[in-house]
């Protein structure tokens, strides 16, 4: 159900009821580690390239969720999910394993809302009652697709980010108990004007404010109906703007419920990280695995998701436009009854 | 032992500009090589790039500008000795080495190792 100009929401209230993630090495180095369902310590999966990898681990995700949940396959009716290799084949080929219809889906790094809103809407319009929804990404793949042959070792400035290796899915019921879904803002596409690769998080931070703003002006809240707002992966330099940005708009939101994916993922101190995670899997895996047991622990009773996306390709970088920018929000509550 | 000094001092400066070119031209890697190597070239062309290898060593050799220094000295003393063509056959005579080892290294190293991400 439509409310204000671009929020959805959901009165079934779809539940999740279960989610399920996995990473690579350097997020199990990394201080949400004990967080995440499947711990891979080789990026290569013992698969014989990056992008089949990453597509392993979407399926593993899938995989265990559904075993989570205590279903079988043929009981999920829709399989929605995206990456960002080319023609999204990470998600295409785990579909194809699956053998569930499915939706492929292209929101760079805010996939991971993007798929979850989208399924909500599914379930709430009682259009399928099982449903997954989920993003992945792979280091190797991603840098290799977007930037250098890692190989090449080119340097990075430390504005940039690192991007996750990991996937991450929810699976949407119309029944059961566990977090449900809300509502969910739908953004607009913000470009700024920036164009440098190596900075993504400032790039998608306005968008991340112009999406928050809708979402709390579209249904009339405040911050302070949410124990926590997390945005997707606009790291240290990009969280930053974002927090300055709300404030401008007089929205400002307290730094301890006011955080990143791509900040919690990794230690500061991790090398190579930069200004923190980004990549489809980073929104997902940090939502579904360490927000929601935080969630499960009843630590958190409302949180308010934001997977920030960067729309570049690496031809549209090279040909010197800028990036446009999109963020998706979903409202995700766990009350103590359920 | 000044040598050492000038060489650290030289070779330091070349890879200062290289730095410059990439964090504050925010040229790409593969920009920034090939400027240097034109840098060389260039040099190479006034001849500046010799006296500069005499006074710094291994400060102007080993940096990729020496790369295109060692493509226009190729070129000219082949011109000198066949006519115009020689600048054409003689560009990779000198660095030919450099370049099918690169070539042939890589390939071999391809096939024994897997990146590691």
């Amino acid at each position: 159900m439509l409310q204000g100009h671009q929020t959805w929401i959901f009165p079934s209230r779809p539940t999740i009821i279960a989610t399920a993630t996995v990473v690579g090495p350097h997020e199990a180095e990394g201080p949400l580690a004990e967080d995440f369902d499947l711990v891979h310590g080789d990026l290569w999966l013992g698969q014989d390239s990056y992008e089949k990898a990453e597509k392993k681990m979407l399926e593993e995700a899938c995989e265990v969720a559904i075993r989570k949940a205590g279903l079988q396959k043929q009981d999920i009716q829709f399989f929605l999910a995206g990456d960002l290799l080319s023609q999204i084949i990470s998600s295409s080929f785990a579909a194809r394993t699956m053998a569930v219809p499915f939706l492929g889906l292209y929101g760079a790094c805010s996939t991971a809302m993007e798929s979850l809103a989208l399924g909500a809407l599914i379930v709430d319009s009682n259009s399928g009652n099982n449903v997954i929804c989920g993003a992945v990404s792979h280091n190797a793949a991603a840098e290799k697709q977007y930037r250098y042959p890692t190989e090449y070792g080119s340097q990075k400035p430390p504005t940039a980010q690192w991007t996750v290796t990991g996937a991450g899915v929810a699976l949407l019921s119309s029944g059961g108990s566990g977090p449900r879904v809300t509502s969910a803002t739908i953004g607009r596409v913000v470009d700024m004007g920036l164009s440098d690769p190596f900075n993504m998080g400032g790039a998608m931070a306005p968008a991340a404010a112009d999406t928050i703003t809708a979402h709390f002006r579209d249904l009339g809240l405040t911050h302070r109906e949410y124990d926590l707002i997390a945005t997707g992966d606009l790291g240290r330099v990009g969280h930053k703007i974002a927090a300055d940005l709300l404030q401008k708009h007089d929205l400002e939101i307290p730094a301890d419920k006011f955080t990143d994916c791509g900040i919690l993922i990794y230690r500061e101190d991790q090398p190579a990280v930069l200004a923190g995670g980004s990549g489809c899997g980073c929104a997902a895996t940090v939502t579904y695995g360490h927000i929601f047991n935080r969630m499960k622990k009843r630590e958190l009773k409302r949180v308010l998701i934001v997977a920030t996306g960067a729309l570049l390709s690496p031809l549209s970088y090279q040909q010197k436009e800028s990036i446009p920018c999109i963020a998706h929000a979903v409202s995700i509550e766990f009350s103590q009854k359920e | 032992m000044e040598m050492y000094f000038w060489a650290f001092v030289v070779g330091g400066l070349i890879c200062v500009i290289g730095q410059i070119l990439m964090d504050v031209g925010k040229y790409t890697p593969a920009h920034t090589i090939s400027i240097l190597v034109v840098m060389g070239a260039v040099l190479s062309g006034l001849e500046l790039y010799e006296p500069l290898i005499d006074f710094a060593g291994a400060g102007a050799t080993v940096p990729i500008t020496s790369f295109g220094n060692a493509l226009v000295k190729g070129a000219l003393s082949e011109a000198e000795r066949t006519g115009l063509v020689g600048i054409l056959t003689g560009i990779f005579e000198v660095t030919s080495a450099g370049i099918s080892s690169a070539i042939i290294f890589a390939f071999i190293a391809s096939l024994l190792f897997k990146p590691k991400g």
